[in-house]
């Protein structure tokens, strides 16, 4: 586990973590038993393995900062506070959908837990990033945006450009790239020469963290210090969370592509369980505390897929609302 | 027109609609490369504005297209208005990803949740020997976007209003300068003057013949009308915005002329004139006199020579000659 003392967080924070990484796997199970069964036909992007980042990161965040993610983005998503109940409903394409049905899992928005932006386009979202913190520097409204992406977004220009942006604006943004060691079915070995990605936080004059970010303590730690640097006027940081994608690209994946050892021993370092022990082991909780929370979660997950099936398909003519502010045709 | 106008080049006309509309509006910002003073833009548009309204509001960038649209994109989400100016209209090519995948969808994909409220200045060449990739016009490619407005004005008042009605639009808006009217001047209302997106202009009115188009061409057409006089009476349409596009107007003038042609710069291949052809097909088949004709630049590239050039680019003659195989 981690050599970084859990001493200075409070056993609140990590339960709430603990919380929002429950909420996340059930959600995430469910789909992928949804998929199992036959009962949806959709193309899944697991987070599986990665639910740690954003939960730490989250635990740092108000409920007005920003958030934008990418295709797989439950896990941001839900650590962010988007209601189960409209997001299950999207991402089956229904009219209560956080997005009439018309956006779909690539594309979540809900601007009420603070979620802005859920992009297809591998980097497409950090410029945008940019802007969202460009707004809370111009307006003075304390606010922090973060954008995750993977490793693979880290040789796309708008990284580039964007990085660069928010150095010389000195932005009230945290890029956090959630490293998964595999840009959908390729090795990071195979696309990158430097060993860290973090390192290219220097050529642009930020911040720039490595961090395991399947450890809550270590993650939590260096999200507080970059959302505390961007909200105190200090400017952006590059955090690198390393982690690994459980599930393939995309549910079904057969993973041809995976070295073997490697997949095992990532397996078996899965971080929910690791995290769940150290919370006993550290008397943060009691084993009937963290079955409650898990059943919690479960409970509202499949309240949240009931809720999702009885959602009416949304109105053919509702097609034409929502491409400008006036409805024209 | 109020009685108070004043006479001014388009430039002019489109640096006093940004300048009101920074004033007037605190979530107005400004964004690009080189538009600070001293140098005031590549093309002094936005000269004087860095200084009246500050660096923060008028704000310089890198030379980074996408990172450009991606922030005015976010800071619009977030209430504000910005007007990123992209230089010249080929390099919307360099940050066609977050014009098309993210600014033109974000209403959509969100449900309405969302909206991007940006208008990207940009100014388009052609004529000037500045070769292949300076002299592009690219209109058609952003037509063919659901999401994004598309506005062309022709005239410094139509520059003033356009552009006012732009920046106050809840959506995204895609405002082309013709670079070649930058310096044409005409009277221009002082203080507040909006010009509703979607209101073609008849320029002429006439019988015989429509002519359809929009920037720099309208002056083509109208002086090729003029020639006409007392022989074929033209009538010229401008369009002014091409999305959303005055259907109402183009079918009253076209139901009365029974003949259209349609004049851009653009390439013919798949530009608009190809999808007002097939408009006015569709509407008045049976009404039309003669099919709807296109005059357009040829299917090339934009070549650098002089001479090729004006071999390339659509001319009065092509509009001379278009008037009279649709009228003979």
């Amino acid at each position: 586990m981690t050599t970084v003392s859990t001493e200075a967080m409070t056993a609140e924070t990590l339960l709430g973590m603990f919380r929002t990484v429950s909420r996340i796997h059930a959600c995430d199970e469910r789909l992928r038993g949804l998929l199992n069964q036959g009962k949806i036909f959709i193309f899944y992007y697991s987070p599986r393995g990665q639910e740690i980042i954003p939960a730490a990161v989250s635990a740092c965040l108000s409920a007005d900062d920003y958030v934008v993610t990418t295709y797989r983005g439950l896990h941001d998503e839900i650590a962010k506070g988007t209601p189960l109940r409209p997001l299950m409903a999207e991402i089956l394409g229904r009219s209560d959908g956080t997005c009439r049905g018309k956006g779909g899992p690539m594309h979540i928005s809900d601007p009420g837990s603070g979620v802005m932006v859920t992009t297809g386009i591998v980097g497409g979202g950090i410029p945008i990033a940019n802007g969202l913190a460009l707004a809370s520097q111009l307006q003075g409204d304390g606010r922090v945006t973060v954008v995750y992406f993977g490793d693979g977004a880290a040789n796309i220009g708008a990284f580039h450009e964007a990085l660069n942006m928010a150095a010389v604006w000195s932005l009230p943004v945290v890029f956090v790239c959630q490293n998964n060691r595999y840009g959908e079915f390729t090795p990071l070995s195979e696309t990158q020469r430097v060993e860290q990605l973090s390192s290219r936080a220097a050529g642009y004059g930020l911040a720039g963290v490595t961090v395991d970010g399947n450890d809550p303590v270590a993650m939590y730690e260096a999200a507080r210090t970059a959302v505390d640097r961007a909200r105190a006027g200090g400017g952006p940081t590059l955090i690198e969370a390393m982690t690994y994608r459980l599930m393939g690209h995309f549910y079904g994946d057969q993973m041809p592509y995976m070295d073997q050892a490697e997949y095992q021993a990532a397996l078996a370092a899965d971080p929910l369980p690791r995290f769940r022990a150290m919370l006993l082991e550290a008397g943060h909780a009691t084993e009937e505390q963290l079955a409650a929370i898990e059943a919690e979660a479960g409970a509202e997950a499949d309240d949240a897929v009931e809720f999702a099936f009885a959602s009416p398909a949304p109105e053919p003519l509702s097609l034409f609302e929502d491409v400008y502010a006036e409805v024209r045709r | 027109m109020s009685a108070e106008a004043m006479e001014l080049t388009m430039g002019a006309a489109i640096n006093a609609a940004l300048d009101e509309a920074l004033t007037s509006d605190p979530a107005v910002f400004l964004l690009g490369e080189d538009i600070m003073d001293p140098a005031g833009g590549v093309m002094q548009i936005t000269k004087g504005l860095s200084t009246k309204h500050g660096r923060d509001r008028v704000r310089e960038t890198p030379i980074s297209e996408q990172a450009i649209v991606g922030a005015a994109i976010g800071a619009a989400m977030a209430g504000l208005r910005p007007v990123p100016e992209i230089m010249i209209m080929d390099f919307l090519a360099v940050c066609a990803d977050q014009l098309v995948n993210h600014a033109a969808k974000l209403r959509f994909m969100s449900g309405g949740r969302t909206n991007v409220p940006l208008t990207i200045r940009c100014l388009h060449t052609g004529g000037f020997q500045m070769g292949a990739q300076h002299s592009q016009t690219l209109e058609a490619w952003l037509c063919h976007v659901p999401g994004i407005n598309v506005v062309f004005p022709s005239t410094p008042a139509d520059a003033k209003g356009l552009l006012t009605a732009c920046i106050r639009n809840d959506d995204p808006c895609v405002f082309v300068e013709p670079a070649a009217l930058y310096g044409a001047t005409g009277p221009v209302p002082a203080g507040e003057h909006v010009v509703p997106l979607g209101k073609a202009d008849v320029k002429r009115a006439g019988s015989d013949v429509t002519l359809i188009t929009y920037g720099r061409q309208v002056h083509d057409c109208l002086g090729v009308a003029a020639a006409f006089e007392g022989e074929i009476d033209v009538e010229v349409l401008d369009l002014r915005s091409l999305v959303p596009w005055d259907a109402e107007a183009m079918l009253a003038s076209v139901a009365k002329t029974r003949r259209a042609v349609v004049v851009h710069q653009a390439v013919r291949r798949c530009g608009v004139g190809a999808e007002i052809a097939a408009f006015l097909s569709e509407e008045l088949w049976g009404t039309l006199a003669a099919p709807v004709l296109r005059v357009g630049a040829k299917d090339t590239p934009v070549p650098y020579a002089k001479e090729l050039e004006e071999f390339h680019l659509p001319s009065a003659a092509d509009i001379t000659e278009a008037v009279r195989a649709v009228t003979k």
